[in-house]
């Protein structure tokens, strides 16, 4: 779509469908002779891998749907038919499950590749945006998915997130219950749920057609962030990155196949395997892995702010960090686009990474387990010989490691002794970092890094040279490498 | 004897007293099936199904699983046999996977699975009279639950015991929280006593809260094991735990072999793209 | 193709048949891979286990007086059992050697599936009319038979095709009498 059209039918048929309908012409000019910067690598695979991951979410979803019972009696059941009795429903239902997981794995790397080449900056922020877009969609067609098997976790989670409703002033629980259908999570829920994961996989693909149709009129980013200057910066889709997106492809599947046949409940829980008991809440419950960060920013404010509940200050931010996304392209005032030639950037960008992953740390958590502490603890312990061979350490108020880590050594002494007695330790100013404020903390550099950190370090630092153009930037690419070779 | 030993420890100044106690972390045994090549040792899911039938179900009820799944390719037991087609019966039917020209028995016509079935009695309602029969099990039948409804469970013994269809997947490093569970009862440590002081409880450090409702079921010779096999706690626990483990997904060894068989495509797929791409991208600097 | 900054390969002799064995062989591989990962979503709406397994039924024939039909369901399809009158059964025999569109004797439309005869007086019949699956009603039609009221086709009382449109008998399930009273269908 950049430049004239260069397909030329070949048989009598195509041009005659071209002067109708030219959806070949727009294939061969999107998928054929589409200009690709010739510097892209590996991570500009992730386009075609996660267009990979809806197509096979939407097929083994739809088969799915050919065995499901939306009932809250037939559900949980209907899915162990599939994998026991329906024909490959084992391998079908894997792949799906373990699909989400890999469809979100790549969603991250694709925005994080966007992030540090600044791919969301003019002229392509409504691609960008798009894509926050489909990010948003996919959230809701993962959440409203794991409620369907009808186990604790989808029973709980699907309570805890029909729960942030509330948190809305006045219009929040009438809201919640229109959505609920009900007072409680039942099978009006189910049945919504069901009706609108099976609908929103095509919302998503229609955003997906806007997001790649928003590439084709700016044209693909680059690792060098430099706009494409001439035809010698490029080279044809097909077959070049064709073959390279296929190859990456492949490879991505023998990491999503790895897990399919040898780790399918990996990255589920277990207690979604036990039948949804409203009457019993699960003592951990925690989203899939790909909700755990914003799960942590939402944790994060345990305290009211003014007029602001806490419960609505999380869900505020968690909002929020999503939010902020979409103003990114304005908040970032730096004139270069890739961070390659952003030497300081860079180390934020780093730091802002392994933010991203703590939170998702953090969010599997206990909110409540210490993370560091500082200063000693009064703790009285004592000891006695027990039954056979029972090794056995309880901890009353703290987590046994703590316990084992302040007796151990002592402890083995005493019992060789004398096999029984008391120990006690006593020691102030105690100081504990849990995982609430390392939450907060957390929170706070993720806010910065779009809010502060990203405006302010456009205005004041000093880039690299960017190269003219995307040749002579592989040329210098090139010179680099012979030197270190040399 | 090993001198073991117990500490009480108590945090003076923590503000909160949550998590009492952390249960213990299962010791990590040696599974038939474990790993990307593991597959069921026949005989052990075999006797693993005779405690099952005659310990566990007494209390568990196996919702997701039908006597027929006994028979299907996998199944503990499968029956292989030569079909006489003139007479249009089975012939020479033995336990174990088809060899030497046999072919699988299905599970309707597997004589092992209707034995196990027609073991039980079914209780339903006759469509034509509306009155309530009983008839003996069919292939095709739903394990038996040891209850009348859904309720009764939970009123009988306060906790409804967990159906355990799916119960080592239900619980975290599943195969070996089960058998810690089934062989790790003590006597409680000094001076700690069940919640509300209930007498119903057992203590087993495996569990979480150290109390759990089921009391100990596998003493030595709880069951005699018909190859042979001592009856210990351990070797009853080791089979029931193998047995569960296939019910939970008995499509777990396809899964495996298909695997294999995906991942050495992939493979060579993965390679050949890699030559395509070289190939084409051979004279493009980038 | 536009100009873009690709040399085309003017390669020798020998080059293009060893790049073009690696694209044939790759696109060999690919096709393989993909056409066996259709048959997984193809035999997936094949019946499952659970419905193959349907369990056969046993029906005690004490059940029905003479002159009355019930309908039970095998794989979750209805069946005719038929307790048929003297008269009933003499107009079936006496029809046996009429034109018909799907000719067949009276005694073979009772015969058990394991090949040995049946009894006269029960006709056991699958009652799906054979032309698009209607069940006919008993006691309509000129043969004394069934009407199916779908499209007109009737069968006489050995649920024989007689006229309308269907093409063949009403179809026997599999069954045997386990014993003088009780039939085991499938």
């Amino acid at each position: 779509m950049s430049g004239p059209s260069t397909y030329e039918p070949k048989t009598g048929i195509e041009r005659w469908l071209d002067q109708r309908l030219p959806v070949l012409r727009m294939m061969h000019d999107s998928f054929v002779d589409y200009p690709t910067p010739r510097n892209l690598n590996y991570f500009w695979t992730f386009g075609a891998i996660l267009m990979l991951c809806l197509v096979v979410q939407i097929v083994t979803g739809i088969v799915m749907a050919m065995h499901y019972t939306p009932s809250i009696t037939e559900a949980f059941s209907s899915i162990q038919r599939l994998k026991r009795d329906v024909p490959f429903g084992w391998l079908i239902q894997n792949i799906h499950a373990t699909g989400s997981s890999m469809f979100f794995l790549a969603v991250y790397i694709h925005m994080f590749r966007g992030l540090y080449y600044g791919s969301y900056k003019a002229p392509r922020e409504v691609l960008w945006i798009l894509g926050v877009v489909i990010y948003l969609l996919m959230m809701a067609t993962a959440f409203l998915g794991y409620v369907l098997p009808w186990g604790q976790m989808s029973f709980w989670g699907a309570t805890v997130i029909t729960n942030f409703f509330s948190a809305i002033p006045v219009v929040g629980v009438p809201v919640k219950e229109w959505l609920m259908g009900g007072f409680a999570i039942d099978n009006p829920t189910l049945n919504r749920f069901f009706s609108l994961h099976y609908l929103l996989p095509f919302v998503i693909f229609g955003v997906v057609i806007l997001h790649v149709w928003a590439l084709h009129v700016t044209g693909q980013n680059n690792p060098d962030g430099i706009e494409v200057k001439d035809k010698s910066d490029t080279v044809a889709f097909t077959p070049y990155a064709t073959i390279k997106d296929f190859f990456a492809t492949a490879v991505f599947m023998i990491m999503f196949a790895a897990f399919v046949f040898y780790l399918p409940d990996a990255l589920g829980h277990p207690d979604n395997y036990i039948p949804a008991d409203p009457l019993k809440t699960p003592p951990h419950i925690v989203p899939e892995w790909y909700l755990l960060p914003f799960y942590a920013i939402l944790r994060a404010i345990d305290f009211a702010i003014g007029p602001i509940s806490a419960k609505l200050g999380g869900l505020i931010l968690m909002v929020g960090a999503i939010a902020v996304l979409v103003v990114l392209p304005w908040l970032d005032t730096s004139k270069v686009r890739s961070m390659r030639y952003r030497p300081v950037a860079r180390q934020f960008f780093l730091v802002f990474v392994l933010v991203c992953l703590a939170l998702g740390w953090c969010g599997a958590q206990s909110p409540d387990k210490v993370v560091w502490q500082a200063g000693e603890f009064s703790i009285a312990g004592s000891y006695a010989a027990g039954a056979a061979g029972e090794q056995k350490l309880t901890a009353t108020g703290n987590t046994l490691e703590e316990v084992e880590k302040t007796f151990g050594k002592q402890l083995a002494g005493a019992i060789a002794s004398n096999g029984a007695g008391t120990l006690t330790k006593t020691v102030v100013t105690p100081f504990q970092f849990k995982v609430t404020q390392f939450s907060q903390l957390l929170t706070l550099y993720y806010f910065a890094f779009f809010l502060l950190i990203l405006p302010i370090l456009g205005l004041r630092e000093t880039p690299g040279r960017v190269p003219e153009t995307i040749a002579k930037a592989i040329g210098a690419k090139r010179a680099a490498a012979t030197e270190r070779g040399a | 004897m090993v001198r073991g030993f117990f500490i009480a420890a108590v945090v003076a100044l923590a503000p909160f007293a949550a998590h009492a106690q952390e249960a213990r972390h299962p010791h990590p045994e040696h599974w038939s099936f474990s790993g990307p090549f593991g597959t069921f040792d026949q005989g052990a899911v075999q006797r693993g199904f005779q405690v099952y039938k005659e310990v566990c179900a007494a209390c568990h009820t196996m919702d997701h699983l039908t006597y027929r799944h006994l028979g299907e390719k996998g199944g503990p037991f499968v029956a292989s046999g030569k079909w006489n087609a003139a007479s249009g019966g089975w012939e020479e039917i033995h336990l174990g996977p088809p060899h030497h020209g046999g072919r699988f028995v299905p599970p309707t016509d597997n004589p092992f699975v209707r034995a196990i079935a027609e073991s039980y009695e079914i209780t339903e309602v006759d469509p034509t009279t509306g009155e309530e029969i009983t008839r003996k099990g069919r292939s095709a039948d739903r394990f038996v639950s040891p209850y009348s409804n859904p309720y009764q469970a939970k009123a009988v013994h306060g906790v409804a015991p967990p159906d355990l269809s799916v119960i080592t997947k239900a619980r975290h490093d599943g195969a070996n929280y089960v058998h810690a569970i089934l062989t790790g009862y003590t006597d409680a440590p000094e001076g700690e006593v069940a919640p509300g002081g209930a007498t119903n409880l057992s203590y087993n450090s495996y569990f979480a809260g150290g109390w759990i409702s089921m009391p100990p079921q596998l003493t030595p010779d709880r069951v005699t094991y018909s190859d042979g096999t001592a009856a210990t706690p351990d070797q009853m626990a080791r089979d029931v735990v193998t047995f569960l483990a296939w019910a939970s997904e008995p499509k777990q060894i396809e899964r495996k072999k298909t695997g294999m068989m995906v991942l050495i495509y992939l493979s060579i797929l993965a390679g050949l793209l890699y030559a395509a791409y070289r190939q084409v991208w051979r004279d493009v600097k980038h | 193709m536009a100009d873009h900054a690709v040399p085309t390969h003017a390669g020798g002799e020998e080059e293009p048949t060893r790049r073009d064995f690696i694209y044939i062989a790759t696109g060999a591989v690919g096709a393989v891979g993909a056409a066996a990962l259709v048959w997984p979503f193809i035999d997936q709406m094949s019946p499952a286990a659970d419905t193959l397994a349907l369990a056969s039924s046993e029906y005690d024939l004490g059940q029905v007086p003479e002159g009355q039909q019930v309908v039970i369901f095998w794989r979750k399809q209805p069946v005719f059992i038929r307790h048929r009158t003297a008269a009933e059964i003499a107009a079936a025999q006496k029809d046996d050697a009429a034109p018909m569109r799907d000719p067949q004797t009276d005694a073979q439309r009772t015969v058990q599936s394991n090949g040995q005869a049946g009894k006269a007086q029960f006709l056991i019949v699958q009652a799906a009319c054979t032309h698009f699956g209607c069940i006919p009603t008993f006691g309509g039609g000129s043969f004394g038979g069934w009407l199916c009221a779908c499209h007109g086709s009737v069968y006489d009382t050995a649920a024989r095709i007689r006229s309308g449109p269907a093409p063949l008998n009403l179809v026997l399930p599999p069954y045997v009498y386990s014993s003088d009273t009780v039939v085991k269908i499938g």
